[in-house]
């Protein structure tokens, strides 16, 4: 790609794509958080980073094509996360109450 | 414009009522739902009667087409005539009188709603079955009141017996339903269509070996429904049903479903030379055979079973000699004197507290008069004693089988005069003589083993038979839980007043309605017979004959049965265990099938084909699963790991394919 | 300048999502994901969505955050334990990732051509539908049953959450 074309291209906006690129580094990251952390708060919270990640490219495919669409599927999103949240985070305290763990491998009653 | 279709409805109305809600109800109201229901669709049937001359101008009316495929199209059709006002009649009638009967009957009964909810069914389906204007709506009624049937005769579904007869009446009557079906596919191959006037109007333009075929196929149906040999045997264990049961499905109304089909269908009947032959001995073979078997049973109901047999042989004789009006006047003339039977002796049964056994009652005249005087109408009218509906639909019948084959009328009168001496001998045993069922006004020490309820008890037939009169009673007693037989007492009025009614068509039926004449345009009269006279009064006779034979044996020389017992020995033997018919089937039909499906399908195929299969892909999974259990670590940072590999590689196989390239 | 502000706020947002994941304290990665949302809610200002940056900023980086900050705060959660195994997210995890990575940003990157005249750029104030006006006029019209819908989703959030949380009754 020739950088003076992109340089006069990146005077004039930032190129959706890029947006769109930055959401699936969010999402990346996320999914190495849920994959990698141990603390069950903080895999929930990769789970937020995801949510979010995706939620950029809807905005970013709404300003695309120039549709309020986007920003209503975000909208749901946001109240889905919020439910999700209540009670997922009531689910982590009634584990801990339990279990006296927050560390995702020692949760493992579903094996077997 | 009469709406026909709301002859049947209201019965189902009543049916979803009681069904879904009776639970909840009072017996007041359910009987009050379940009576209203079949009252009122009498009354519909009156009013269509009226408004079209009782049939004379028919009625046709078509609701929807129910079934469109190809070349089939049945529509939901409807259709009056006078064949089927008749039997609209009888049914709405009869069955109006015996539903004001069973709220008396049943009133102390466990699942009083739910057995007015079948009983309303069962209207519905009757009606469906007589209204309906085409083979297949017949048939759904056919099929609609062998359910009923079957569910009414397992009523008391946790006794045993019961159960096993209902089966036994579904399993029978599967034989029969399989030769209907057939007729039906064979008169649809050759018609093209299952409508009666199609049908019925195309059949004499088609080769006699068809409809000879459809004939006999349609008779096997018959057989089934209808109670004939080679299939009777399930309607005398069917009276393990309540009574009003046996008085209206198997007496007055269902039972002559055949009888109505075969007469329905009389166009192919009469160009099938062979099988109204074939008809006509069987009805005869079956009106001998049940008439015997009639005469040595004790149990009241397998009495009139036995009779209600032999009856509807007379009919089916009257069809196959081409008396077609014969046979449906009997079969109306029946439904009266049958149904008040059967109501009768369950008048009796309720009195002596559930008992059915006749050696255990006797001198019931002085606790039951009106029970008495209606049941010796009904006796009356059954014997063909002059005068009464019995005589003159008898008679048709006789007269126009000595047209036929003079033999068939002479078999005919024999049976006349066995079935004048079974009925009044049960007669006699039950209301003269000295009630021997405990002793009438004192407390009750002399039991006997079975519970009862009304019909609940073990039957004549599983007893030790011990054929002396005053058999000794050396059971413990029992604690039957019911109102028990102190003293026997009259049935409440709610039970007698439907009887009376009935007694009077009984007598005065007859007179009132001449079917043949009424029919005479749809099956026109049988030419005049020589010596109609003569074959009158040897029929007569031949009722006086059993009367006077049973009054002799059983009320002035008592100890004469006994003797003619010990002389016939075996024979005698032989026919009061029914010719150990249900034997002979169980040897030849029912072990075969049982141990040859024990053998080829449950061992052969069942363990060894299914459950191989079955088996082995169990223990496949279960050897693959022992490798990939591992992956079921319980971790869930392995199990989301897992995840990301998957979308990968689906991300990977789209990428692939090129979806991700805009 | 539309590319100034993008680039700091992605940088700030890349920078505070791997400071999620590699901070050993959960308030740490609660706090760091409060900027990840924060830069994103810019973000969306900058896509023409100011009523979803504003929602973003208050229910997400405010009410939702709040509620992770409580619980770790309840649950007294210190740095998190090192035990446990997974063999397959150790030896596949990485990989998966960089594939992930690879494909969805090569997917990304791809969709929309950057360059020429068909270029699709976003210039802030290009597009001005993502008002208020505009989302609640098409919330209470187009989406007027999957918002009615919401709310039960949230009646049976709340019931789930009381359910689950509260003492059992002996």
């Amino acid at each position: 790609m020739d950088p003076q074309v992109l340089m006069q291209t990146l005077g004039k906006g930032v190129p959706t794509s890029w947006y769109l690129a930055l959401s699936a580094v969010l999402f990346t990251i996320g999914v190495a958080g849920f994959i990698l952390r141990r603390n069950i708060i903080t895999v929930f919270m990769c789970i937020e980073l995801m949510l979010n990640a995706v939620n950029l490219s809807f905005i970013a495919f709404a300003h695309e094509h120039r549709q309020v669409s986007g920003h209503l599927f975000t909208f749901f999103v946001m109240v889905v996360a919020a439910a999700e949240a209540a009670v997922g985070l009531a689910i982590i305290l009634t584990v801990f109450k339990n279990r006296s763990t927050l560390n995702i491998d020692e949760i493992d009653s579903l094996k077997n | 414009m009469q709406n026909l279709w709301l002859i049947p409805a209201l019965p189902f109305i009543g049916f979803l009522i009681n069904g879904i809600l009776g639970r909840k109800l009072s017996k007041a109201v359910v009987s009050a739902i379940a009576v209203l229901s079949v009252v009122l669709s009498f009354g519909l049937v009156v009013s269509v009667g009226l408004s079209s001359g009782w049939g004379e101008h028919p009625i046709h009316q078509h609701y929807f087409t129910w079934i469109r495929s190809g070349g089939v199209d049945i529509g939901w059709d409807f259709m009056v005539d006078k064949l089927t006002m008749i039997m609209l009649m009888v049914v709405t009638g009869i069955g109006s009188l015996i539903h004001i009967y069973a709220t008396g009957y049943m009133a102390h009964e466990e699942g009083y709603y739910r057995f007015f909810a079948y009983l309303n069914l069962f209207m519905f389906f009757m009606l469906n079955l007589v209204l309906g204007a085409n083979y297949l709506l017949l048939f759904v009624g056919w099929e609609g009141v062998g359910l009923c049937s079957y569910l009414l005769i397992g009523f008391y579904f946790v006794k045993k017996s019961a159960t096993t007869a209902g089966n036994k009446a579904f399993i029978v009557n599967r034989i029969g339903d399989f030769g209907f079906s057939l007729a039906m596919f064979l008169i649809f191959i050759t018609f093209g269509s299952l409508d009666f006037g199609k049908v019925l109007s195309a059949a004499p333009g088609k080769p006699v070996e068809v409809l000879t075929a459809i004939a006999l196929l349609m008779l096997l149906g018959a057989t089934g429904k209808s109670a004939q040999i080679p299939l009777y045997v399930w309607l005398p264990d069917a009276m393990e049903g309540p009574t009003p049961v046996s008085a209206l499905i198997h007496a007055a109304t269902m039972v002559t479903a055949g009888v109505y089909m075969c007469s329905r269908s009389a166009a192919i009947f009469l160009k099938a030379p062979i099988a109204m032959e074939t008809v006509a001995i069987v009805g005869l073979a079956t009106a001998v055979f049940a008439a015997t078997i009639g005469l040595t049973q004790y149990d009241i109901k397998k009495v009139f079973a036995y009779s209600t047999v032999s009856q509807l042989g007379y009919m089916f004789l009257g069809v196959g000699v081409g008396a077609f009006s014969a046979g449906i006047w009997h079969l109306m003339t029946h439904a009266f004197f049958k149904a008040l039977l059967f109501m009768g002796a369950g008048s009796v049964i309720h009195a002596c507290g559930g008992e059915q056994d006749m050696r255990k009652m006797g001198g019931l005249k002085k606790y039951t008069p009106w029970t008495c005087g209606v049941l010796a109408c009904a006796s009356l009218a059954i014997a063909g004693v002059p005068g009464t509906s019995g005589f003159f639909s008898k008679d048709a019948i006789l007269t126009a089988a000595y047209g036929h084959a003079p033999w068939m009328f002479w078999v005919g009168v024999v049976t006349a005069g066995m079935t004048a001496f079974y009925v009044w001998r049960a007669f006699w045993m039950t209301f003269w003589g000295e009630y021997r069922g405990g002793d009438a006004g004192h407390s009750h020490d002399h039991g006997h083993a079975h519970t009862h309820g009304h019909d609940d008890h073990a039957h004549a037939h599983n007893h030790s038979h011990d054929h002396d009169h005053d058999h000794g009673h050396s059971h413990s007693h029992d604690d039957h839980g019911h109102d028990h037989h102190g003293t026997p007492h009259e049935s409440p009025w709610s039970m007698l007043a439907p009887l009376v009614v009935l007694a009077f068509l009984s007598l005065a039926g007859g007179f009132l309605f001449n079917v043949p004449k009424f029919l005479e345009s749809m099956f026109p009269l049988h030419e005049e017979v020589p010596n109609e006279e003569m074959l009158m009064g040897v029929s007569i006779f031949a009722g006086l004959i059993g009367i006077a034979l049973s009054y002799f044996m059983y009320v002035a020389n008592k100890e004469l049965p006994g003797k003619i017992r010990k002389a016939l020995g075996g024979i005698y033997t032989l026919v009061y265990n029914k010719y150990f018919v249900d034997e002979f089937y169980d040897a030849t039909v029912v072990r075969p099938i049982i141990e040859g499906s024990t053998e080829v399908l449950w061992h052969g195929l069942d363990q060894g084909v299914i459950d191989g299969a079955v088996n082995g892909a169990g223990t496949g999974s279960r050897s693959i699963g022992g490798v990939l259990k591992h992956l079921q670590s319980g971790n869930i940072r392995s199990y989301a790991t897992w995840v990301v590999v998957g979308a990968v590689i689906l991300l990977i196989t789209v990428g692939m394919n090129g979806g991700l390239i805009r | 300048m539309d590319l100034f502000f993008f680039l700091l706020f992605a940088f700030i947002a890349v920078a505070c999502a791997v400071s999620v994941v590699l901070q050993k304290h959960p308030i740490s990665c609660a706090l760091s994901l409060v900027g990840t949302m924060a830069s994103l809610a810019v973000l969306y200002l900058l896509l023409g969505a100011e009523f979803i940056a504003m929602v973003q900023v208050i229910v997400y980086a405010g009410a939702i955050m709040v509620l992770f900050v409580f619980v770790i705060m309840l649950l007294n959660a210190g740095e998190e334990s090192s035990k446990g195994r997974s063999w397959i997210a150790k030896i596949a995890g990485l990989p998966a990732l960089a594939a992930l990575l690879g494909i969805l940003g090569y997917a990304m990157l791809t969709f929309y051509p950057m360059v020429g005249p068909k270029a699709s750029l976003v210039h802030f104030g290009d597009f001005t539908g993502g008002g208020a006006k505009e989302i609640g006029t098409a919330l209470f019209t187009e989406y007027l049953l999957p918002f009615e819908v919401t709310s039960i989703l949230i009646l049976i959030a709340i019931l789930g959450a009381i359910v689950l949380a509260r003492k059992e009754i002996d």
